[in-house]
């Protein structure tokens, strides 16, 4: 890789961080207005349940409350959840902000209660008194779209939200010419966000203005505003959202949830700041979950490894109700299901199943970890069965350079990539053959290593238009101030990812300037343009380009300017080191302050240019992008204890061009420790009664710094070409490649025993019982 | 029913009439009005809500307002001002800076906290010793790695200042 030569492609550090690291910056929580009171939502304990009755009357009274709401009192009044998503013959799971004849999920809140004192409320909430008859809990999904199940909404006969095909090749010619088929069931679990910030609301209403302003955590400023200016009958220019800091979504905060709405009502009923931080049992229970996928996958292969073809019966468990993309994220599963193989034909049916569980919705890779996992360990399956080298068998499938772009049967087209060479370096720093000598010496002495491969690729940069419920370009606006300070306003809508910094290398490179001369702003529907939001890696890539767009629209103006008055052409103009000059002569120059003053003083602008150092640029993407990676795990297990340790964890990705390569490693690391906690420890998991028993962080184990080891990381790049900076994105490759090599791993120190496949997450106690039952020879050749 | 309290917070004394059930992470946040310590979990599990409390982190959320009395407190706001740095940066804050330690931030005054007191007890510590003394600090971005490395910033940077 060539040293950059501008401020793209360095590690600077972050802009962000002087603020975070000495607690000086202000996240929803932090913030304060005069008069501000508090709220506290009262919550089913029942999974399903007809609700008799809601009496607030005594909480109402209660000291220092204000305004106590039902399900009844905002019925009609306070619009339902949307849902952007479309499937055909959906049928309709609408959440009401309140609920009103029946509860469908535990957490589900039936009364709000606003008052003066946070601890006055929270000893309000304990007066409401709600009479409940409970119902039987849908919990299974396989269970719930079976015949005879209860149903959650009785306007149906069944619980199926709907069923989606998707097929592409001749299926039943590959099944038909196979040399084998291999069958699996492979269980992507229920996950739980864990955004360290939980989530929280702050509205304030000035009725004289009649403007509602409302500080929300999440990742879609805009969307929400449109939204609550729906769901409360508001006209949307009256509606003003801002995101401070945001303290991690991973998805779970691209949404549009009851709390939002409601608090933002109490406001403009009360004429007061409302205020309502959720704790972190409510973000267990009613901020969306994640995956919950059940996979029937057969494979139809040639004993020399090469896949003919691939069918996959999903049932998705959806939850209660619909969120906003609930329907559309197992669809994604589909899209990119023959993963970074040359499949020629696929098919996938899936079953939407509607449960008596909080929904499920984006969670970090949102239905494409789901498709990765399914591939990468049929890939590890088909190698089980033929007896290759799972190395080989991948190599056997790759479709090459040459042929990009290069389209899938499921109706996608990849950009860019080289899979083999990626993955020849992951075996070649991994010492992949030496790993495997290893493994055979320590088989011998009872020991349980494994080793774990993935090869992926993912569907980034969300994404062009046609393919996106809510529009997929992305927005900004560039503003050089009259000083020479540039701003850039972004449609994106950072929350750790580090666009302050990103962003601002790529305004420094494009006029010249440096990156401390560039602010970004983000997360502000009144300063910025209408924007998308940050999700589905597509802040770079889609609000990067924006912003690079206009960065370089207000770069040719000033160009044109400046050439005016030097009588210079603009094409030949160079802008560097705060400078403009004529390329190859920087004598001839002025200053970037002086072009940027003289377009504002409008002394002397060239005919037909107009004043101001101003654009904005609305960037739709032709396609999606197609980021890609090969990672190398190695895993021992405790023979006595079913105890895995994680032993050397290599990721070379592909992420395409990189802005700052500190940020990607950074997003790489979080992805893989994410995914790491989906394989060994994270569970959500409802009893029968459907009562979340991993309710809380006691319960519910997310990855702790000793739980890894260190990670060694290296990249290839390969530019998409589907945007002009050629980036592909980061935010999901970790998360979305680390599943499948860490549960490969597992399952490769148990294949001499006989295992072929463990459910996720592989806890300790189920590779025991594996163990137990499998391999008596194995842990008594340990002790 | 209050109870009046006395504490120094970043080395500045504050005395107030408290409902005994005040936590004290509200206490500091609302109370004396530094919002630099976070609510994670409000079960002690999460550690964002970490601050110094006569020479020992402690989970804030866990921890009554009333308990603190008499106490010195530090928290993240006070960091910079007490360590002999003219005001600049902790030698973690540093770190934490230079090794891209945090993303969103949430956890990162805890995760600094913690980092701090463990500097002060073993000034050298390997890289499992870090890791096993930031269990009780939960962070969901950043994978732990560059944060192990902003502590061994701080480790080295604490030695080479101390050896001028």
């Amino acid at each position: 890789m060539a040293a950059p030569t501008g401020y793209i492609g360095r590690p600077l550090k972050r802009k962000e961080d002087p603020r975070l690291i000495q607690g000086i910056g202000h996240y929803v929580d932090d913030l304060r207005l005069p008069e501000m009171h508090h709220v506290v939502f009262v919550r089913s304990p029942h999974a399903h349940a007809r609700i008799r009755s809601v009496d607030v009357s005594k909480a109402r009274s209660a000291p220092g409350v204000v305004l106590a709401l039902t399900g009844k009192d905002v019925k009609g009044v306070v619009g339902p959840i949307p849902c952007a998503a479309v499937i055909p013959d959906m049928k309709q799971a609408t959440r009401p902000v309140l609920a009103v004849d029946k509860v469908r999920f535990v957490g589900e809140a039936v009364a709000m209660i606003v008052g003066t004192d946070r601890y006055a409320v929270r000893d309000a909430a304990d007066l409401v008194e709600v009479e409940y008859d409970p119902l039987t809990a849908v919990v299974n999904p396989e269970k719930a779209i079976a015949n005879g199940s209860p149903v959650l909404f009785e306007q149906y006969k069944d619980n199926i939200a709907y069923r989606w095909e998707l097929e592409g090749g001749d299926l039943k010619k590959a099944f038909a010419e196979a040399d084998k088929i291999v069958k699996e069931r492979l269980i992507n679990q229920r996950l739980i966000p864990v955004a360290m910030e939980p989530r929280g609301v702050l509205a304030n209403y000035q009725p004289g203005e009649k403007q509602l302003t409302v500080w929300s955590s999440t990742q879609i400023p805009h969307l929400l505003r449109t939204q609550i200016a729906a769901m409360l009958g508001a006209p949307e220019h009256s509606v003003h959202v801002i995101t401070p800091e945001v303290g991690g979504g991973f998805g779970s905060k691209l949404n549009v949830y009851p709390e939002e709405a409601l608090v933002a009502y109490a406001a403009m009923q009360l004429g007061k700041p409302v205020k309502w931080i959720e704790t972190r049992r409510e973000n267990f229970q009613t901020t969306i979950h994640g995956r919950d996928q059940i996979d029937d996958i057969e494979v139809a292969v040639k004993k020399d490894g090469t896949i003919l073809g691939l069918r996959v019966k999903v049932i998705a468990d959806l939850g209660a109700y619909y969120q906003l993309l609930t329907p559309l994220i197992p669809t994604l599963t589909g899209l990119m299901m023959c993963g970074c193989y040359k499949i020629p034909a696929a098919r996938m049916e899936i079953i939407g199943a509607l449960t008596n569980k909080m929904s499920t919705d984006a969670y970090r890779g949102a239905g494409r970890p789901e498709a990765t996992y399914l591939i990468e360990r049929a890939l590890d399956l088909v190698a089980a069965e033929l007896q290759l080298d799972p190395a080989a068998v991948r190599r056997k499938n790759f479709p090459q350079p040459s042929e990009f772009p290069y389209a899938t049967p499921t109706g996608v087209i990849y950009d860019s990539a080289d899979y083999q060479t990626c993955l020849d370096i992951a075996l070649k720093k991994s010492d992949y053959k030496k790993l495997r000598q290893e493994q055979a010496a320590a088989r011998k002495q009872g020991r349980l290593m494994g080793i774990g491969l993935s090869t992926y690729v993912e569907i980034c940069a969300m994404g062009p238009s046609s393919a996106m419920p809510a529009g997929g370009w992305e927005s900004a606006t560039v503003r050089v101030e009259p000083t020479g300070m540039v701003n850039i306003f972004t449609g994106s809508s950072p929350h750790g990812q580090g666009q302050e910094t990103s962003f601002a290398q790529i305004g420094a490179d494009v006029l010249g300037v440096e990156p401390d001369d560039v602010l970004v702003t983000h997360g502000d529907t009144t300063a910025v343009p209408y924007g998308i939001g940050t999700f589905g890696s597509r802040a770079t890539a889609v609000g990067g380009t924006a912003a690079y767009k206009a960065l370089v629209k207000v770069r040719d103006k000033l160009a044109q300017i400046a050439g005016f008055l030097m009588k210079e052409e603009p094409e030949k103009l160079v802008f560097a080191g705060k400078k403009i000059f004529v390329k190859g002569n920087t004598k001839k120059s002025m200053t970037f302050g002086e072009a940027v003053g003289a377009a504002y003083s409008a002394k002397s602008l060239p005919p037909g240019v107009e004043p101001g150092v101003e654009a904005t640029t609305f960037f739709e993407p032709t396609n999606f992008t197609f980021p890609f990676g090969a990672h190398v795990c190695v895993v021992e297990i405790d023979p006595e204890t079913g105890d895995v340790k994680l032993k050397k964890y290599l990721a070379v990705d592909d992420c395409g061009n990189v802005i700052n390569p500190l940020l990607v490693d950074g997003q790489v690391h979080g992805g893989i420790v994410q995914s790491v906690g989906q394989v060994l420890f994270e569970e959500a998991v409802y009893d029968e009664q459907g009562q979340l028993i991993t309710g809380e962080l006691m319960d519910y184990a997310i990855p702790r710094a000793a739980d890894m080891p260190w990670m060694e990381t290296d990249r290839t790049v390969t530019p998409s070409p589907v945007n002009p900076l050629g980036v592909k994105g980061v935010g999901e490759a970790g998360t979305i490649g680390a599943a499948p090599a860490l549960c490969n791993a597992v399952v490769d120190a148990l294949s001499h025993l006989g295992v072929r496949n463990i459910d996720l997450p592989v806890k300790r106690e189920r590779i025991w019982r594996l163990l137990q039952k499998s391999a008596p020879t194995a842990s008594r050749r340990a002790r | 029913m209050a109870v009046e309290i006395q504490v120094r917070v970043n080395g500045k004394a504050y005395q107030h009439s408290v409902e005994p059930r005040l936590l004290l992470v509200h206490y500091l946040r609302d109370v004396v009005g530094l919002t630099g310590t976070h609510v994670g979990c409000e079960t002690s599990l999460c550690g964002a809500c970490t601050v110094v409390m006569d020479g020992k982190t402690v989970k804030s959320c866990t921890v009554l307002a009333v308990q603190a009395s008499g106490s010195e407190l530090t928290t993240i706001e006070g960091l910079a001002a007490q360590n002999g740095n003219g005001g600049g940066l902790h030698p973690v804050q540093e770190g934490f800076w230079e090794k891209h330690g945090l993303q969103c931030g949430y956890c990162t005054p805890g995760m600094i906290l913690s980092s701090v007191q463990l500097l002060k007890d073993n000034p050298n510590p390997s890289e499992a010793e870090i890791r096993h003394a930031l269990a009780g600090n939960l962070c969901r971005c950043t994978g732990y790695q560059h944060i192990v490395e902003a502590v061994q910033y701080a480790s080295k940077k604490t030695k080479a200042r101390k050896t001028r």
